[in-house]
């Protein structure tokens, strides 16, 4: 009986996977344009570093600049990616209006957003090893003092906190059917700004920097640099990734309490019904 | 032993909505006056419907039709009374409600750029159904709809409203549920597709033994398809029987027969056009 349950909710999970890849499949003009958006947008950043000497007229190691550049945008890159698939997984259904058979399948939240953490993960290294691939090709990039399997652990458990990020803005086009979509860009680019991503979170205003020590972002940022730029030992980064594994697990938490008690409100006020 | 496959017992359910006022006279304000109102779709209504049974609803639109629907979906709540499918509370006891439902809505709505194969199989899995077997029952169905095998794998932007409507039709039926939701399923087909349509609901009715609970303003289909009908009116049930005892409470003009049409009529004091006209300006 266990076991036939079991099945069931697998097959839920999958549900959401193959949908989101038949997504890719059916709009993949639209992922051809978005990568060339996000390549092109590693690249600019990238280059200011490369340029630091000429903008500066002062002999400076661009070297190291374009690296630390670097790790911070294709990481930014993959935590952005899992935060808007988490965050689009009720999105998608607004817009294309299926939103209501969804919810009326006999699935659970949870298996939902397996599902959809599954997909997102995939898509999200894909699609960041591909622009490591093309950026590569731009800058010499030397990372062989670099600790691979830390970096990879740093992710994943940054990973997960992200994915919890993704639950709170995926309440937004539950509450805001019109609109919701377009305010999880505001949750992304505050992320953005204050988790250190192209610049140490020292050089915010002094009143942002326990806002900064709050995301998430900014220790998975500062710990894959670590890993990648400095080649620190996965023994002393063991903590941080407690601490972001912690942090995943409460806003995971938080975020199914909140998505569950907004579906409850959207289903009182008939909320599901407008397909935005 | 729970002998209703639905229960609605004093159900109520409103909805707030926003409407925009006139500003007031020689006041300029930078934000737009709106003020809220209460719209009552469902006014304490009670419905049982047996195991088995095909039940129609039939009223205007902004009648309150769909708004039932959806509470048996678990898509609304209500703000008071209760719903209960086969003995499970639609509010407290969802998942075991969802395993037993499946609806058809008036609009189909799917994604657009896949195909009927790739939607049913969405349905499908979400379901939890086997892959092999949710296959084999979609092109089943389809076919059975009068879907050409060719069109099973286009894009269903491609597809007529008519043929949309009938893979609507058919992931409703593929999940083999017990109770059929069916709101407006044929509203806006063609009259060929409408009658292959209302077929194949015959069918499954007959070979499946589902409960058909079916919204409609259609007053013919629901003389044909359904063994009791409550009509329904600004939110309440003004008469509920079989069609031949809805149609003896009205005696016969001219020496034509009696139609649904004339019933409610009767029962109202409006025409259906009327009563439609009477929601759109909010009276």
């Amino acid at each position: 009986m266990k076991s036939t349950a079991m099945i069931r909710e697998i097959r839920g999970a999958y549900a959401f996977v193959e949908r989101n890849i038949n997504l890719i499949k059916r709009y993949w003009g639209w992922e051809l344009v978005w990568l060339i958006y996000s390549l092109t947008n590693a690249l600019a950043i990238t280059y200011i570093g490369n340029g630091m000497g000429a903008i500066t007229g002062q002999i400076i190691d661009t070297q190291a600049v374009v690296k630390y550049l670097l790790v911070g945008a294709l990481i930014w890159q993959y935590l952005s990616v899992i935060f808007y698939a988490i965050s689009e997984m009720i999105a998608w259904e607004r817009w294309e209006g299926t939103i209501e058979y969804t919810f009326m399948a006999p699935v659970s939240r949870p298996t939902h957003l397996v599902g959809t953490t599954l997909f997102a993960i995939g898509y999200g290294v894909i699609r960041t090893l591909t622009i490591l691939v093309i950026v590569s090709a731009f800058f010499r990039l030397d990372l062989s003092d670099a600790n691979i399997l830390g970096a990879v652990l740093m992710l994943l458990a940054g990973s997960v906190s992200f994915v919890g990020l993704g639950i709170w803005a995926a309440v937004l086009p539950l509450l805001y059917p019109e609109r919701g979509a377009q305010m999880t860009n505001a949750v992304a680019a505050i992320l953005l700004l204050i988790s250190g991503v192209y610049y140490p979170i020292e050089t915010l205003p002094q009143w942002l920097h326990p806002i900064a020590r709050c995301s998430p972002a900014t220790y998975v940022i500062q710990g894959m640099r670590s890993c990648l730029l400095d080649g620190v030992e996965t023994r002393t980064l063991l903590p941080t990734i407690g601490l972001l594994l912690g942090i995943g697990l409460a806003v995971i938490t938080i975020g199914l309490v909140i998505f569950g008690r907004v579906e409850t409100y959207a289903k009182r006020a008939g909320r599901l019904k407008r397909s935005g | 032993m729970c002998t209703y496959a639905l229960e609605v017992e004093r159900v109520r359910k409103t909805f707030t909505r926003k409407e925009r006022v006139p500003r007031p006279a020689g006041k300029r304000t930078l934000f737009k006056h709106t003020k809220k109102e209460e719209v009552i779709a469902l006014k304490d209504i009670d419905l049982y419907v047996p195991k088995g049974e095909a039940f129609g609803v039939l009223g205007p639109n902004g009648s309150g039709k769909s708004t039932l629907i959806r509470l048996a979906s678990t898509l609304l709540l209500p703000d008071s009374g209760s719903l209960r499918i086969f003995g499970h509370d639609v509010e407290h006891d969802a998942t075991a409600v969802k395993r037993l439902i499946n609806r058809v809505s008036v609009d189909a709505a799917f994604f657009k750029k896949f195909s009927p194969i790739e939607n049913l199989m969405y349905a499908a899995r979400l379901y939890g159904m086997a892959p092999v077997e949710a296959k084999k029952k979609m092109r089943a169905i389809m076919t059975r709809l009068g879907l050409k095998e060719s069109t099973f794998t286009q894009p269903m932007e491609h597809m007529s409203r008519g043929m949309q409507q009938k893979v609507a039709v058919a992931r409703g039926f593929l999940t083999s549920p017990i109770l059929l939701l069916l709101d407006e399923p044929t509203t806006g087909l063609d009259p060929h597709s409408k009658r292959d349509v209302q077929a194949f609901i015959r069918e499954i009715r007959e070979t499946e033994n589902a409960t058909v609970l079916l919204t409609t303003h259609d007053m013919e289909e629901a003389d044909r398809l359904c063994d009791r009908i409550a009509i329904i009116d600004d939110g309440r049930i003004v008469a509920l029987d079989d069609p031949e005892g809805l149609k003896a409470r009205v005696p016969p003009k001219n020496g034509e027969k009696t139609t649904m049409e004339d019933v409610f009529i009767a029962l109202t004091g409006r025409t259906f056009a009327d009563a439609e006209a009477a929601k759109e300006v909010g009276a």
